[in-house]
């Protein structure tokens, strides 16, 4: 990156450091720290989506949405994160894949298992084979992003799904009274104020959420925690210009700044979102809020 | 309208041909001198050599991955990837699984490092990466084994007191060995294992494996590959 950079091993510490930490790999471990910030600003949109139609899903009048919501609720948040992240990405991937060979492959005439193969046509690839290595990789993060959004918004199901029944009942009667539709009560009544009651169950979530990035790197992607232990291994003379002995203690402990620090952040945040969403609210910190003001 | 049908299907064809020569090299990035990944994040030795250069002689494009070595070879099968060129031992269990190329590297041999040289390898606490050839040796010699996912931990292990010795490639840890001023020592002879190290591929891709098998006969004839082998293992390695 500088230009004194040429010889490292006649460098000062600090110059040594200057370049060792600004080489193409510690870009790489930078960047990482960008994907996973992707990965969040992505995913917690997605997943509170998701969680929002299982919630109405599950309380849905019609009994096959309520089965489809309560199910999706209790079989997602019944199996552990690593069984589902496991398998629920090669299925998804493979699925999606078999599905493209349906299409575009009609007249192939060999199996697609063949014993522990997975054999679609060249074109029912996804991405293709040809593709840039880039396009492989933002097809991995999808999968993640959908996988994570599937497994949070489970649990912002539940969360979404207490907060409306927390809403007091005597209002949405009070709604329909004035002669709104069931649908005008929900949207109007039920929706604006559940959030108070959804808010401590979803910033839950959400630190879990921050902690939960490093299963990326069990889908394959290199996240922050693949790329401390990678840069933090030791390095001999022979294959790198920065020898080191092992280091990744130095560099889990940047990831655990990171972390406190974000989750800190977090809870600076979702204190603020709290204190605007408890205005004017039928609860006791509302009525705390009333006799202060 | 036929011709239109036959213009087509051609041109799907050689569509198909231009798809397939692609192709997609997994590996560990985590295991030099044979891969790792070197100051600019690239993919880097032993195996990047001769992996280019098969690719260049075979006329395949080819395109690195870098994949986490327990999922290696069901990644392989389920179709991320094409090959694996990992400094991967051709052994008969792996072989039931994949297919395997004629070897690029000779049988290795593998070593015991230890803290001190009078380490008790046959009944101390052996550390071995994860469904290696290592740990298969280890847990029939009767040592007690302790497994890692990567390399760099077996050795960790060993310098923290975790387990008395490692067993690895000996290449790798050469450069360890070299560099640890005298922390580390070689205990005992190396261990000769494994079939000599090949490219692994899925069982129904025999085409390709054909390809590589004649570009590897082709650099072992012109001693190329020696010359390879001679760069990244040092003067006195075994050649072809």
């Amino acid at each position: 990156m500088y230009s004194y950079c040429s010889d490292p091993d006649a460098l000062s510490t600090f110059r040594w450091l200057s370049c060792y930490l600004t080489t193409g790999v510690h870009m790489s471990f930078y960047w990482s720290f960008l994907k996973v910030l992707m990965l969040l600003a992505i995913t917690a949109p997605v997943a509170l989506g998701f969680g929002f139609l299982g919630a109405m899903a599950a309380r849905a009048p019609f009994s096959p949405a309520r089965w489809i919501g309560k199910g999706y609720i209790a079989i997602v948040r019944g199996v552990p994160d690593i069984a589902f992240f496991l398998f629920f990405v090669i299925a998804l991937d493979q699925g999606i894949e078999w599905l493209r060979h349906q299409v575009k492959c009609p007249d192939w005439d060999q199996p697609i298992r063949q014993g522990s193969d997975f054999l679609v046509c060249s074109f029912a690839k996804m991405p293709l084979n040809s593709a840039p290595q880039w396009q492989h990789e933002a097809y991995g993060f999808s999968l993640a992003v959908v996988t994570f959004a599937i497994v949070f918004g489970a649990f912002a199901a539940n969360v979404l799904f207490g907060a409306m029944r927390a809403v007091p009942y005597a209002q949405v009667e009070t709604a329909e009274a004035y002669g709104m539709t069931h649908r005008q009560a929900f949207w109007r009544i039920t929706v604006p104020q559940m959030w108070v009651y959804a808010l401590p169950g979803l910033s839950n979530l959400w630190m879990v959420l921050i902690k939960a990035t490093p299963l990326l790197f069990l889908l394959g992607i290199e996240d922050i925690v693949y790329w401390a232990r990678e840069l933090g291994g030791t390095k001999t003379s022979r294959f790198t210009s920065y020898p080191h002995g092992d280091w990744r203690m130095w560099y889990f402990l940047v990831l655990l700044i990171f972390y406190l620090a974000f989750t800190k952040l977090s809870e600076v945040v979702l204190e603020r979102i709290m204190v605007r969403l408890t205005h004017a609210q039928a609860t006791l910190g509302g009525e705390a809020q009333r006799k202060a003001s | 309208m036929k011709s239109l049908f036959l213009g087509t299907a051609i041109l799907a064809m050689s569509a198909s041909f231009a798809l397939a020569d692609t192709v997609r090299m997994g590996t560990e990035g985590a295991y030099p001198p044979y891969n790792f990944i070197n100051d600019a994040g690239e993919i880097d030795g032993f195996e990047r050599d001769v992996g280019d250069e098969l690719c260049k002689r075979a006329k395949l494009t080819c395109e690195w991955v870098k994949n986490d070595w327990d999922s290696i070879i069901p990644n392989l099968v389920s179709g991320n990837y094409d090959t694996i060129i990992a400094g991967m031992s051709i052994t008969d269990e792996r072989d039931e699984v994949i297919d395997f190329t004629q070897d690029y590297y000779p049988p290795t041999s593998s070593a015991y490092v230890g803290a001190s040289a009078d380490v008790d390898v046959k009944g101390g606490i052996i550390s071995a990466q994860t469904a290696t050839i290592q740990a298969g040796h280890v847990a029939a010699s009767g040592a007690t084994l302790v497994e890692f996912a990567t390399p760099e931990e077996t050795i960790a292990a060993v310098r923290n007191g975790e387990a008395d010795a490692v067993l690895a490639d000996r290449d790798y840890l050469v450069p360890l060995v070299d560099e640890s001023a005298g922390a580390l020592v070689f205990v005992g002879e190396p261990v000769p294992l494994g079939g000599g190290v090949g490219m692994g591929l899925r069982e129904s891709d025999n085409e390709l494996r054909d390809k590589f098998d004649a570009a590897i006969t082709s650099m072992k004839a012109d001693g190329s590959l020696n010359t390879l082998l001679k760069k990244w293992f040092g003067e006195d390695t075994a050649t072809y």
